[in-house]
């Protein structure tokens, strides 16, 4: 049978790996697909908490899935801002490389 | 759903998710995103939350995705060249992953909860749409209502940043 902790463990295991890409990648464009990943593994462990928690009239608890409709919008959002960043990046540098950029590195 | 499927749908996800780290061609890991997305989206539909797998692949699939894909297009991204890679950082980068890994694993571990299985619902159908609309526009309208603010500003800023002359 499928339980909760399945369901946990496995979005736990797509956090870790969104993790991994943010400390591993030096492709600025991968590291922010590595940051969605992360966000949806969120999403994952909300959504199933929703079900396995059901509210008394016997349906699942729909506030968590508003909360992950929020969790969309702003992931959307800030993907269309962070694209525009890395764009105006790439016109000032010519890279996409996170090493090439260490202005304010101390 | 059955625990096949569940495994199946589980492993399409990791696998693909673990394709996206591991690709040096930023296409080959925007594509594997998104069958990954397709994967966490039948994960979704697995646990009765039909509306929010329908949007996560219009809006991630769909959406996100095409905006990823154009803009590697548009910088005319290759393959990365392999560079001198700092031995002590992937290991490290490695290890703290792994570690957050076994944490996670841990508390899950420790969770009395998570041994529940899937309890069975009032009715068959789930009117998710409809009970999720009501709770936009009734508790949640303000949270609602801020967002569209934040889009807006989102939309902004975008036309900003990619103005030519960025000052």
């Amino acid at each position: 049978m499928v339980t909760l902790g399945h369901y946990l463990i496995v979005s736990g295991m797509l956090f870790t790996i969104g993790f991994a890409g943010v400390l591993l990648r030096r492709n600025i464009i991968i590291i922010f697909m590595s940051l969605e990943l992360m966000l949806n593994a969120a999403n994952l462990s909300l959504v199933a908490f929703s079900r396995f928690r059901l509210t008394a009239a016997g349906m699942p608890d729909y506030n968590a899935q508003v909360f992950v409709f929020f969790i969309i919008t702003v992931a959307a959002a800030e993907v269309a801002v962070g694209l525009a960043i890395i764009v105006a990046l790439y016109r000032a540098r010519q890279t996409t490389h996170v090493e090439d950029v260490c202005s304010l590195k101390f | 759903m059955s625990p096949i499927l569940f495994w199946l749908f589980a492993l399409v996800m990791l696998v693909f998710g673990a394709a996206v780290v591991i690709n040096r061609n930023p296409i080959a890991s925007a594509l594997s995103l998104v069958i990954c997305f397709m994967g966490l989206s039948a994960l979704f539909m697995s646990l009765d939350a039909f509306f929010i797998g329908i949007i996560q692949v219009l809006v991630y699939a769909g959406a996100v995705m095409v905006l990823f894909l154009f803009i590697i297009m548009l910088l005319d991204l290759r393959a990365e060249v392999r560079r001198k890679t700092n031995l002590v950082a992937v290991v490290g980068g490695a290890a703290v992953a792994l570690a957050l890994f076994v944490q996670i694993y841990s508390v899950v571990g420790q969770l009395s909860a998570a041994q529940k299985t899937f309890p069975p619902l009032a009715s068959a159908k789930t009117d998710d749409v409809h009970n999720v609309g009501l709770l936009l526009f009734t508790n949640y309208n303000l949270p609602f209502q801020i967002i569209g603010v934040l889009v807006l500003v989102a939309t902004i800023g975008v036309i900003v940043l990619s103005k030519r002359e960025l000052r």
